[in-house]
Protein backbone atom coordinates (compact mmCIF):
# COMPACT_ATOMS: atom_id res chain seq x y z
CA UNK A 1 0.00 0.00 0.00
CA UNK A 2 1.35 3.72 -0.97
CA UNK A 3 3.73 4.66 1.37
CA UNK A 4 3.05 2.42 3.96
CA UNK A 5 5.73 0.37 5.91
CA UNK A 6 5.27 -3.28 5.61
CA UNK A 7 5.73 -2.92 9.76
CA UNK A 8 2.43 -0.93 9.81
CA UNK A 9 0.63 -3.35 7.09
CA UNK A 10 1.55 -6.19 9.47
CA UNK A 11 0.03 -4.57 12.28
CA UNK A 12 -3.09 -3.56 10.09
CA UNK A 13 -2.99 -7.33 8.95
CA UNK A 14 -3.67 -8.48 12.92
CA UNK A 15 -7.58 -6.55 12.60
CA UNK A 16 -9.91 -8.38 10.82
CA UNK A 17 -12.68 -5.91 10.79
CA UNK A 18 -10.61 -3.73 7.99
CA UNK A 19 -11.08 -5.93 5.27
CA UNK A 20 -14.91 -5.17 5.11
CA UNK A 21 -16.66 -4.01 2.67
CA UNK A 22 -19.43 -1.25 2.92
CA UNK A 23 -21.90 -0.46 0.45
CA UNK A 24 -19.61 -2.46 -2.25
CA UNK A 25 -16.50 0.05 -1.05
CA UNK A 26 -14.01 -1.23 0.63
CA UNK A 27 -14.00 0.15 4.66
CA UNK A 28 -12.09 3.57 5.33
CA UNK A 29 -12.22 3.38 9.08
CA UNK A 30 -11.29 6.87 10.29
CA UNK A 31 -14.11 7.00 13.86
CA UNK A 32 -10.94 5.75 16.08
CA UNK A 33 -11.82 7.97 18.29
CA UNK A 34 -15.16 6.90 18.99
CA UNK A 35 -13.82 3.20 19.30
CA UNK A 36 -10.94 1.26 17.83
CA UNK A 37 -10.79 -2.09 16.29
CA UNK A 38 -10.04 -5.26 17.85
CA UNK A 39 -6.79 -7.32 17.11
CA UNK A 40 -7.59 -11.03 16.35
CA UNK A 41 -6.13 -11.77 19.41
CA UNK A 42 -8.61 -9.93 21.22
CA UNK A 43 -11.49 -11.33 20.03
CA UNK A 44 -10.19 -15.12 20.10
CA UNK A 45 -9.48 -14.13 24.00
CA UNK A 46 -13.42 -13.47 24.10
CA UNK A 47 -14.22 -16.51 22.62
CA UNK A 48 -11.73 -18.50 24.56
CA UNK A 49 -13.24 -17.32 27.82
CA UNK A 50 -16.99 -18.36 27.48
CA UNK A 51 -15.86 -21.18 25.58
CA UNK A 52 -13.74 -22.73 28.44
CA UNK A 53 -13.42 -20.54 31.51
CA UNK A 54 -16.67 -19.01 31.97
CA UNK A 55 -17.10 -18.23 36.11
CA UNK A 56 -18.12 -16.03 37.95
CA UNK A 57 -15.32 -14.67 40.48
CA UNK A 58 -14.08 -14.17 43.65
CA UNK A 59 -16.32 -16.67 45.19
CA UNK A 60 -16.10 -19.92 44.35
CA UNK A 61 -14.03 -22.44 45.70
CA UNK A 62 -14.34 -24.53 42.28
CA UNK A 63 -11.36 -24.61 39.88
CA UNK A 64 -13.21 -22.56 37.06
CA UNK A 65 -13.49 -19.68 39.53
CA UNK A 66 -10.53 -20.00 40.45
CA UNK A 67 -9.29 -19.42 36.92
CA UNK A 68 -11.57 -16.91 36.16
CA UNK A 69 -10.54 -14.78 39.23
CA UNK A 70 -6.59 -15.42 38.16
CA UNK A 71 -7.17 -14.19 34.60
CA UNK A 72 -9.39 -10.85 36.05
CA UNK A 73 -6.42 -10.41 38.35
CA UNK A 74 -3.67 -10.45 35.80
CA UNK A 75 -5.25 -8.56 33.71
CA UNK A 76 -5.10 -5.67 36.60
CA UNK A 77 -2.03 -6.21 36.78
CA UNK A 78 -1.25 -5.58 33.30
CA UNK A 79 -3.15 -2.35 33.55
CA UNK A 80 -1.17 -1.56 36.56
CA UNK A 81 2.28 -1.95 34.95
CA UNK A 82 0.73 -0.36 31.59
CA UNK A 83 0.01 2.90 32.99
CA UNK A 84 3.00 2.65 35.38
CA UNK A 85 0.31 2.76 38.96
CA UNK A 86 2.95 1.91 41.77
CA UNK A 87 -0.33 -0.54 43.43
CA UNK A 88 -2.35 -3.04 41.65
CA UNK A 89 -5.01 -1.77 44.20
CA UNK A 90 -5.24 1.35 42.88
CA UNK A 91 -6.77 0.18 39.77
CA UNK A 92 -10.37 -0.17 39.89
CA UNK A 93 -12.28 -1.89 37.06
CA UNK A 94 -15.54 0.15 35.99
CA UNK A 95 -17.74 0.70 32.51
CA UNK A 96 -15.70 3.16 30.84
CA UNK A 97 -14.35 6.56 31.20
CA UNK A 98 -17.76 8.10 31.63
CA UNK A 99 -18.42 5.63 34.39
CA UNK A 100 -15.13 6.26 36.29
CA UNK A 101 -15.59 10.24 36.03
CA UNK A 102 -19.17 9.40 37.54
CA UNK A 103 -17.40 7.58 40.38
CA UNK A 104 -14.99 10.33 41.40
CA UNK A 105 -17.87 13.19 40.97
CA UNK A 106 -20.22 11.04 43.33
CA UNK A 107 -17.56 9.41 45.61
CA UNK A 108 -14.60 12.06 46.11
CA UNK A 109 -17.51 14.59 45.50
CA UNK A 110 -18.99 13.69 49.19
CA UNK A 111 -15.79 14.65 50.70
CA UNK A 112 -16.48 18.16 49.28
CA UNK A 113 -18.23 21.33 50.52
CA UNK A 114 -20.77 23.65 49.52
CA UNK A 115 -18.83 26.32 47.75
CA UNK A 116 -15.51 24.02 47.11
CA UNK A 117 -14.81 24.74 43.63
CA UNK A 118 -14.24 21.76 40.48
CA UNK A 119 -12.28 23.04 37.46
CA UNK A 120 -12.86 21.91 34.09
CA UNK A 121 -12.32 23.17 30.92
CA UNK A 122 -14.27 24.46 27.79
CA UNK A 123 -13.15 21.26 25.71
CA UNK A 124 -13.91 18.92 27.96
CA UNK A 125 -16.75 16.00 26.48
CA UNK A 126 -20.32 15.68 28.35
CA UNK A 127 -18.91 13.08 30.23
CA UNK A 128 -16.16 15.26 31.67
CA UNK A 129 -19.22 18.43 32.55
CA UNK A 130 -22.22 16.57 33.23
CA UNK A 131 -21.22 14.79 36.16
CA UNK A 132 -19.90 17.74 37.75
CA UNK A 133 -22.91 19.70 37.12
CA UNK A 134 -25.09 17.10 39.10
CA UNK A 135 -22.61 17.26 42.13
CA UNK A 136 -23.26 21.06 41.93
CA UNK A 137 -26.63 20.26 42.31
CA UNK A 138 -26.54 18.32 44.77
CA UNK A 139 -23.30 19.74 47.03
CA UNK A 140 -23.63 22.98 45.67
CA UNK A 141 -19.87 22.63 44.27
CA UNK A 142 -19.18 25.61 42.24
CA UNK A 143 -17.59 24.52 38.73
CA UNK A 144 -15.43 26.90 36.76
CA UNK A 145 -14.62 26.45 33.17
CA UNK A 146 -11.52 27.09 32.29
CA UNK A 147 -11.13 29.19 28.46
CA UNK A 148 -9.56 28.31 25.34
CA UNK A 149 -8.26 30.14 22.58
CA UNK A 150 -9.16 30.20 18.57
CA UNK A 151 -6.32 27.67 18.11
CA UNK A 152 -8.15 25.41 20.47
CA UNK A 153 -5.72 25.39 23.05
CA UNK A 154 -5.74 26.18 27.13
CA UNK A 155 -6.16 29.43 28.32
CA UNK A 156 -2.92 28.78 30.80
CA UNK A 157 -3.04 32.48 31.93
CA UNK A 158 -6.95 32.00 33.14
CA UNK A 159 -6.38 28.80 34.65
CA UNK A 160 -3.35 30.00 36.78
CA UNK A 161 -6.06 32.90 37.63
CA UNK A 162 -8.79 30.36 38.83
CA UNK A 163 -6.67 28.52 40.72
CA UNK A 164 -7.44 29.22 44.58
CA UNK A 165 -7.71 27.59 48.21
CA UNK A 166 -11.40 26.61 47.65
CA UNK A 167 -10.09 24.71 44.63
CA UNK A 168 -10.55 21.12 45.19
CA UNK A 169 -10.35 19.23 41.88
CA UNK A 170 -9.19 19.96 38.34
CA UNK A 171 -10.85 17.19 35.88
CA UNK A 172 -9.39 17.93 32.62
CA UNK A 173 -9.16 16.22 29.57
CA UNK A 174 -5.45 14.93 28.18
CA UNK A 175 -6.36 15.25 24.54
CA UNK A 176 -9.40 17.19 23.27
CA UNK A 177 -11.86 14.12 21.17
CA UNK A 178 -12.86 17.05 19.03
CA UNK A 179 -9.54 19.46 18.32
CA UNK A 180 -7.04 16.85 19.02
CA UNK A 181 -5.10 19.49 21.31
CA UNK A 182 -2.76 17.83 23.53
CA UNK A 183 -2.85 19.36 26.83
CA UNK A 184 -0.12 20.27 28.90
CA UNK A 185 -1.52 18.18 31.82
CA UNK A 186 2.07 17.57 33.74
CA UNK A 187 1.83 21.57 34.51
CA UNK A 188 -1.28 21.22 35.13
CA UNK A 189 -0.81 18.79 37.47
CA UNK A 190 1.79 20.35 39.34
CA UNK A 191 0.17 23.52 39.56
CA UNK A 192 -2.42 22.38 41.31
CA UNK A 193 -1.28 20.15 43.61
CA UNK A 194 0.36 23.92 44.20
CA UNK A 195 -3.03 25.11 45.72
CA UNK A 196 -3.80 21.33 47.64
CA UNK A 197 -6.19 20.61 44.73
CA UNK A 198 -6.32 16.97 43.31
CA UNK A 199 -6.17 16.26 39.46
CA UNK A 200 -8.12 13.94 37.35
CA UNK A 201 -7.59 12.98 33.81
CA UNK A 202 -9.72 12.21 31.16
CA UNK A 203 -7.42 9.67 29.09
CA UNK A 204 -10.16 8.48 26.56
CA UNK A 205 -8.40 9.75 23.88
CA UNK A 206 -4.52 9.61 24.94
CA UNK A 207 -4.50 6.29 25.69
CA UNK A 208 -4.00 4.66 22.31
CA UNK A 209 -1.96 7.47 21.35
CA UNK A 210 1.00 7.75 23.64
CA UNK A 211 2.89 5.97 26.79
CA UNK A 212 0.84 7.16 30.15
CA UNK A 213 2.59 6.73 33.08
CA UNK A 214 0.40 7.98 36.17
CA UNK A 215 3.51 7.88 38.19
CA UNK A 216 4.93 10.32 36.37
CA UNK A 217 2.16 12.55 35.72
CA UNK A 218 1.59 12.65 39.52
CA UNK A 219 -2.33 12.77 38.98
CA UNK A 220 -4.75 11.83 41.51
CA UNK A 221 -7.37 10.31 39.35
CA UNK A 222 -6.86 8.86 35.68
CA UNK A 223 -9.51 7.36 33.48
CA UNK A 224 -10.09 5.66 30.15
CA UNK A 225 -12.37 2.85 28.31
CA UNK A 226 -11.08 0.07 26.73
CA UNK A 227 -12.59 -0.25 23.60
CA UNK A 228 -10.66 2.96 22.76
CA UNK A 229 -7.15 0.69 23.36
CA UNK A 230 -8.51 -1.80 20.89
CA UNK A 231 -10.40 -3.72 24.16
CA UNK A 232 -13.81 -4.65 24.24
CA UNK A 233 -16.89 -1.66 25.22
CA UNK A 234 -18.55 -2.13 28.67
CA UNK A 235 -14.57 -2.18 30.43
CA UNK A 236 -12.64 0.99 31.77
CA UNK A 237 -10.45 1.85 34.43
CA UNK A 238 -10.01 3.90 37.05
CA UNK A 239 -6.63 4.95 38.62
CA UNK A 240 -6.59 6.78 41.54
CA UNK A 241 -3.73 6.79 44.46
CA UNK A 242 -4.78 4.44 47.40
CA UNK A 243 -4.35 7.65 49.66
CA UNK A 244 -7.35 9.06 47.87
CA UNK A 245 -9.62 6.51 47.53
CA UNK A 246 -9.35 5.03 51.01
CA UNK A 247 -10.57 7.80 51.99
CA UNK A 248 -13.42 8.15 49.89
CA UNK A 249 -17.10 6.46 50.30
CA UNK A 250 -17.90 3.81 48.25
CA UNK A 251 -19.79 4.33 45.19
CA UNK A 252 -22.31 1.43 44.66
CA UNK A 253 -23.46 -0.93 47.00
CA UNK A 254 -23.89 -4.43 46.68
CA UNK A 255 -21.96 -8.24 46.29
CA UNK A 256 -18.20 -8.04 45.79
CA UNK A 257 -17.64 -4.73 47.47
CA UNK A 258 -18.64 -5.70 51.48
CA UNK A 259 -16.58 -7.45 54.00
CA UNK A 260 -19.19 -8.13 56.16
CA UNK A 261 -23.65 -7.57 55.95
CA UNK A 262 -25.73 -7.62 58.51
CA UNK A 263 -29.08 -5.43 59.06
CA UNK A 264 -27.14 -3.28 61.33
CA UNK A 265 -24.35 -2.46 60.14
CA UNK A 266 -21.94 -3.46 56.96
CA UNK A 267 -18.34 -3.34 56.62
CA UNK A 268 -16.51 -2.34 53.54
CA UNK A 269 -13.93 -4.50 51.50
CA UNK A 270 -10.80 -3.20 50.84
CA UNK A 271 -9.37 -1.60 47.70
CA UNK A 272 -10.27 -1.96 44.91
CA UNK A 273 -13.13 -4.20 45.21
CA UNK A 274 -15.18 -1.53 48.04
CA UNK A 275 -15.57 0.31 44.49
CA UNK A 276 -16.40 -2.64 42.54
CA UNK A 277 -20.18 -3.75 43.74
CA UNK A 278 -21.62 -6.56 41.37
CA UNK A 279 -20.51 -9.52 39.80
CA UNK A 280 -17.99 -7.21 37.24
CA UNK A 281 -17.32 -7.16 33.37
CA UNK A 282 -15.03 -10.57 33.59
CA UNK A 283 -14.43 -11.09 30.14
CA UNK A 284 -14.12 -7.36 29.19
CA UNK A 285 -11.72 -6.95 32.08
CA UNK A 286 -9.49 -10.24 30.92
CA UNK A 287 -10.08 -9.26 26.93
CA UNK A 288 -8.54 -5.77 28.15
CA UNK A 289 -5.40 -7.91 29.67
CA UNK A 290 -4.53 -8.97 26.10
CA UNK A 291 -5.24 -5.83 24.13
CA UNK A 292 -2.75 -4.20 26.28
CA UNK A 293 -0.28 -7.20 25.92
CA UNK A 294 -1.10 -6.35 22.09
CA UNK A 295 0.04 -2.90 22.60
CA UNK A 296 3.27 -3.89 24.50
CA UNK A 297 4.07 -6.64 21.63
CA UNK A 298 4.14 -3.64 18.99
CA UNK A 299 6.98 -1.10 18.73
CA UNK A 300 4.95 1.98 19.71
CA UNK A 301 7.48 4.36 18.57
CA UNK A 302 7.36 3.61 15.29
CA UNK A 303 3.02 3.17 15.30
CA UNK A 304 2.72 6.96 16.90
CA UNK A 305 5.36 8.32 14.41
CA UNK A 306 3.03 6.48 11.54
CA UNK A 307 0.12 8.04 13.40
CA UNK A 308 1.69 11.55 13.08
CA UNK A 309 2.35 11.15 9.72
CA UNK A 310 -1.26 9.95 8.90
CA UNK A 311 -2.24 13.37 10.81
CA UNK A 312 0.25 15.94 8.68
CA UNK A 313 -0.62 14.21 5.55
CA UNK A 314 -4.25 14.29 6.16
CA UNK A 315 -4.48 18.18 6.91
CA UNK A 316 -1.76 18.69 4.26
CA UNK A 317 -4.31 17.52 1.72
CA UNK A 318 -7.70 18.78 2.95
CA UNK A 319 -6.34 22.35 3.07
CA UNK A 320 -6.24 22.21 -0.53
CA UNK A 321 -9.63 21.82 -0.80
CA UNK A 322 -11.08 25.29 -1.21
CA UNK A 323 -13.50 26.43 1.78
CA UNK A 324 -12.38 23.76 3.91
CA UNK A 325 -11.59 25.06 7.64
CA UNK A 326 -9.80 22.84 10.23
CA UNK A 327 -11.06 23.46 13.94
CA UNK A 328 -7.84 23.01 16.43
CA UNK A 329 -4.41 23.91 15.50
CA UNK A 330 -2.60 23.56 18.17
CA UNK A 331 1.50 22.86 17.24
CA UNK A 332 0.21 19.17 19.89
CA UNK A 333 -1.81 17.73 18.47
CA UNK A 334 -3.36 14.34 18.20
CA UNK A 335 -4.31 11.92 14.95
CA UNK A 336 -7.46 13.35 14.58
CA UNK A 337 -8.77 16.54 12.59
CA UNK A 338 -11.89 18.29 13.03
CA UNK A 339 -13.00 20.15 9.75
CA UNK A 340 -16.05 22.23 8.17
CA UNK A 341 -16.40 22.95 4.34
CA UNK A 342 -18.29 26.37 3.53
CA UNK A 343 -21.36 26.49 5.18
CA UNK A 344 -22.07 22.81 3.54
CA UNK A 345 -23.74 21.06 7.21
CA UNK A 346 -21.33 18.10 8.14
CA UNK A 347 -24.33 15.89 8.61
CA UNK A 348 -24.65 15.94 4.38
CA UNK A 349 -21.22 15.50 3.97
CA UNK A 350 -21.02 12.58 6.50
CA UNK A 351 -24.11 10.97 4.74
CA UNK A 352 -22.61 11.01 1.36
CA UNK A 353 -18.77 9.99 2.94
CA UNK A 354 -20.68 6.52 4.16
CA UNK A 355 -22.00 6.00 1.20
CA UNK A 356 -18.85 5.98 -0.66
CA UNK A 357 -17.54 3.52 2.20
CA UNK A 358 -15.99 6.06 4.50
CA UNK A 359 -16.65 5.73 8.05
CA UNK A 360 -16.14 9.74 9.49
CA UNK A 361 -18.03 11.18 12.52
CA UNK A 362 -20.48 14.18 12.45
CA UNK A 363 -22.17 16.16 15.03
CA UNK A 364 -21.01 17.80 18.04
CA UNK A 365 -18.87 15.02 19.19
CA UNK A 366 -20.65 15.13 22.90
CA UNK A 367 -18.61 18.91 23.35
CA UNK A 368 -21.90 20.80 22.42
CA UNK A 369 -20.67 23.94 24.58
CA UNK A 370 -16.97 23.59 22.29
CA UNK A 371 -19.64 23.79 19.38
CA UNK A 372 -21.11 27.07 20.65
CA UNK A 373 -17.65 28.57 21.35
CA UNK A 374 -16.79 28.83 17.84
CA UNK A 375 -20.28 29.26 16.58
CA UNK A 376 -21.08 26.08 14.77
CA UNK A 377 -23.34 23.25 14.34
CA UNK A 378 -20.69 20.64 14.37
CA UNK A 379 -17.88 19.03 12.78
CA UNK A 380 -16.78 16.22 10.19
CA UNK A 381 -13.94 14.52 12.27
CA UNK A 382 -11.54 12.05 11.14
CA UNK A 383 -9.40 10.05 13.63
CA UNK A 384 -6.80 7.92 12.76
CA UNK A 385 -5.44 4.86 14.30
CA UNK A 386 -1.83 3.05 14.53
CA UNK A 387 -3.71 0.35 11.42
CA UNK A 388 -4.64 3.32 8.85
CA UNK A 389 -2.56 4.00 5.51
CA UNK A 390 -1.72 7.08 3.35
CA UNK A 391 -3.93 5.13 0.88
CA UNK A 392 -6.86 5.45 2.88
CA UNK A 393 -6.64 9.34 3.38
CA UNK A 394 -6.47 9.43 -0.55
CA UNK A 395 -9.85 7.85 -0.86
CA UNK A 396 -11.11 10.07 1.78
CA UNK A 397 -9.89 12.95 0.31
CA UNK A 398 -11.21 11.63 -3.33
CA UNK A 399 -15.13 10.98 -1.71
CA UNK A 400 -15.01 14.26 0.71
CA UNK A 401 -14.58 15.88 -3.20
CA UNK A 402 -17.10 14.07 -5.00
CA UNK A 403 -19.48 14.74 -1.34
CA UNK A 404 -18.78 18.61 -1.83
CA UNK A 405 -19.55 18.57 -5.57
CA UNK A 406 -22.40 17.14 -5.58
CA UNK A 407 -24.08 19.38 -2.44
CA UNK A 408 -22.28 22.88 -3.67
CA UNK B 1 -59.68 13.08 -8.59
CA UNK B 2 -57.13 13.56 -5.75
CA UNK B 3 -54.64 11.43 -5.17
CA UNK B 4 -54.85 8.69 -1.94
CA UNK B 5 -51.78 8.10 0.44
CA UNK B 6 -50.79 5.16 -1.36
CA UNK B 7 -50.62 6.69 -4.86
CA UNK B 8 -48.81 8.67 -3.66
CA UNK B 9 -45.98 6.84 -1.80
CA UNK B 10 -46.50 4.02 -4.84
CA UNK B 11 -45.40 7.53 -6.87
CA UNK B 12 -42.51 8.31 -5.26
CA UNK B 13 -41.59 4.93 -5.52
CA UNK B 14 -41.57 4.45 -8.66
CA UNK B 15 -39.98 8.01 -9.27
CA UNK B 16 -36.65 6.69 -7.15
CA UNK B 17 -36.93 3.46 -8.63
CA UNK B 18 -34.75 4.64 -11.64
CA UNK B 19 -31.71 5.50 -9.72
CA UNK B 20 -29.22 2.60 -9.83
CA UNK B 21 -26.58 4.95 -8.28
CA UNK B 22 -26.94 5.96 -4.65
CA UNK B 23 -25.84 9.11 -5.60
CA UNK B 24 -28.22 9.76 -8.39
CA UNK B 25 -30.64 9.10 -5.61
CA UNK B 26 -29.02 11.27 -3.42
CA UNK B 27 -28.49 14.17 -5.83
CA UNK B 28 -32.41 14.36 -6.40
CA UNK B 29 -32.65 14.52 -2.47
CA UNK B 30 -30.59 17.34 -2.58
CA UNK B 31 -32.63 19.23 -5.61
CA UNK B 32 -36.00 18.81 -3.49
CA UNK B 33 -34.13 20.35 -0.19
CA UNK B 34 -33.01 23.01 -2.63
CA UNK B 35 -36.73 23.37 -3.85
CA UNK B 36 -38.89 23.56 -0.95
CA UNK B 37 -40.26 26.73 0.63
CA UNK B 38 -39.33 25.46 4.32
CA UNK B 39 -39.93 27.85 7.08
CA UNK B 40 -37.20 31.22 6.60
CA UNK B 41 -34.72 31.70 9.87
CA UNK B 42 -36.19 34.39 11.16
CA UNK B 43 -39.76 32.85 11.29
CA UNK B 44 -38.75 29.63 13.06
CA UNK B 45 -39.68 29.01 16.68
CA UNK B 46 -38.48 27.71 19.84
CA UNK B 47 -41.43 25.22 19.79
CA UNK B 48 -41.05 24.13 16.46
CA UNK B 49 -37.83 22.75 16.80
CA UNK B 50 -36.74 18.91 17.03
CA UNK B 51 -33.27 18.68 18.12
CA UNK B 52 -31.81 15.78 16.70
CA UNK B 53 -28.18 15.16 17.54
CA UNK B 54 -26.97 15.73 14.19
CA UNK B 55 -29.45 18.10 12.18
CA UNK B 56 -32.32 20.07 13.49
CA UNK B 57 -35.85 20.29 12.49
CA UNK B 58 -38.27 22.47 12.27
CA UNK B 59 -42.00 21.93 11.96
CA UNK B 60 -45.11 24.12 11.37
CA UNK B 61 -48.13 21.99 11.03
CA UNK B 62 -51.62 23.50 10.66
CA UNK B 63 -55.64 22.43 9.50
CA UNK B 64 -57.31 24.63 7.11
CA UNK B 65 -60.34 22.72 5.41
CA UNK B 66 -60.30 20.02 7.63
CA UNK B 67 -57.35 19.00 6.18
CA UNK B 68 -53.28 19.10 7.29
CA UNK B 69 -50.63 21.69 5.81
CA UNK B 70 -47.35 20.55 7.40
CA UNK B 71 -44.24 23.16 6.36
CA UNK B 72 -40.82 22.19 7.82
CA UNK B 73 -36.93 23.13 7.72
CA UNK B 74 -33.78 22.08 8.43
CA UNK B 75 -30.26 22.63 8.90
CA UNK B 76 -29.28 20.05 6.57
CA UNK B 77 -30.19 20.23 2.92
CA UNK B 78 -30.38 16.12 2.91
CA UNK B 79 -32.50 15.91 6.06
CA UNK B 80 -34.30 18.98 4.18
CA UNK B 81 -35.45 17.10 1.11
CA UNK B 82 -36.58 14.03 2.89
CA UNK B 83 -38.74 17.01 4.93
CA UNK B 84 -40.02 17.90 1.51
CA UNK B 85 -40.72 14.03 0.83
CA UNK B 86 -42.98 13.66 3.57
CA UNK B 87 -44.76 16.78 3.63
CA UNK B 88 -45.56 15.87 -0.35
CA UNK B 89 -46.97 13.08 1.11
CA UNK B 90 -48.95 14.21 4.39
CA UNK B 91 -50.33 17.67 2.97
CA UNK B 92 -53.90 18.15 2.26
CA UNK B 93 -54.60 14.38 3.93
CA UNK B 94 -56.78 14.18 6.61
CA UNK B 95 -55.99 13.89 10.24
CA UNK B 96 -57.62 10.30 10.44
CA UNK B 97 -55.87 9.28 7.03
CA UNK B 98 -52.00 10.38 8.63
CA UNK B 99 -52.78 8.58 11.95
CA UNK B 100 -54.12 5.57 10.74
CA UNK B 101 -52.08 4.38 7.31
CA UNK B 102 -48.91 3.30 7.17
CA UNK B 103 -45.66 5.54 5.69
CA UNK B 104 -43.85 2.97 3.81
CA UNK B 105 -42.07 4.73 0.87
CA UNK B 106 -39.10 6.05 2.95
CA UNK B 107 -38.16 1.80 3.10
CA UNK B 108 -38.90 1.23 -0.43
CA UNK B 109 -37.04 3.89 -1.89
CA UNK B 110 -33.95 2.77 0.56
CA UNK B 111 -33.63 5.92 2.93
CA UNK B 112 -34.82 3.75 6.14
CA UNK B 113 -31.43 5.00 7.87
CA UNK B 114 -32.44 8.12 7.60
CA UNK B 115 -35.53 7.25 9.98
CA UNK B 116 -33.85 5.08 12.58
CA UNK B 117 -33.19 6.17 16.12
CA UNK B 118 -29.60 5.62 15.31
CA UNK B 119 -29.64 8.15 12.50
CA UNK B 120 -30.56 11.33 14.75
CA UNK B 121 -31.29 13.56 12.22
CA UNK B 122 -34.30 14.68 14.21
CA UNK B 123 -36.67 13.37 11.28
CA UNK B 124 -38.02 10.16 12.82
CA UNK B 125 -39.24 12.14 15.45
CA UNK B 126 -40.75 14.84 13.01
CA UNK B 127 -42.84 11.72 11.73
CA UNK B 128 -43.80 10.96 15.35
CA UNK B 129 -44.24 14.92 15.45
CA UNK B 130 -46.83 14.70 12.55
CA UNK B 131 -49.09 12.14 13.12
CA UNK B 132 -49.74 13.94 16.73
CA UNK B 133 -50.31 16.99 15.23
CA UNK B 134 -53.05 15.43 13.06
CA UNK B 135 -54.09 12.98 16.40
CA UNK B 136 -55.33 16.64 17.44
CA UNK B 137 -57.60 17.15 15.39
CA UNK B 138 -59.35 13.82 15.32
Amino acid sequence: MKGTSKYIEEIRSKFPLLNKKVYGKPLVYFDNAATTQKPQKVIDRINAYYNSENANIHRGVHHLSQVATQDYEDARTRVKNYIGANKVNEIIFTKGTTDGINLVATSFGELMNKGDEVLISAMEHHSNIVPWQLLAERKGIVLRVIPIHQDGTLDMDAFHGMLNEKTKLVAITHISNTLGTINPIKNIIKKAHGVGAKVLIDGAQSIQHGEVNVAHLNCDFFVFSGHKIFGPTGIGVLYGKESILDCMPPYQGGGDMIQRVSFDQTTYNELPFKFEAGTPNIVGGIALGTALEFMESIDTKQAFAHENELLSYAEQKLLTVEGLKIYGTSKHKTSLVSFNVGTIHPFDIGTLLDKQGIAVRTGHHCTQPLMDFFCIPGTIRASFSLYNTKAEIDLFIHALKKAISVLS
Amino acid sequence: MKESLKQKQDAIIADFQVFDDWMDKYEMIIDLGKEIKGITVDKRKDEQLIDGCQSRVWLKAEIDNKRMNFSADSDAIITKGIIALLIAVYNGEKPETIVKEELYFIDKIGLQEHLSPTRANGLLEMVKRMKLEALKHV
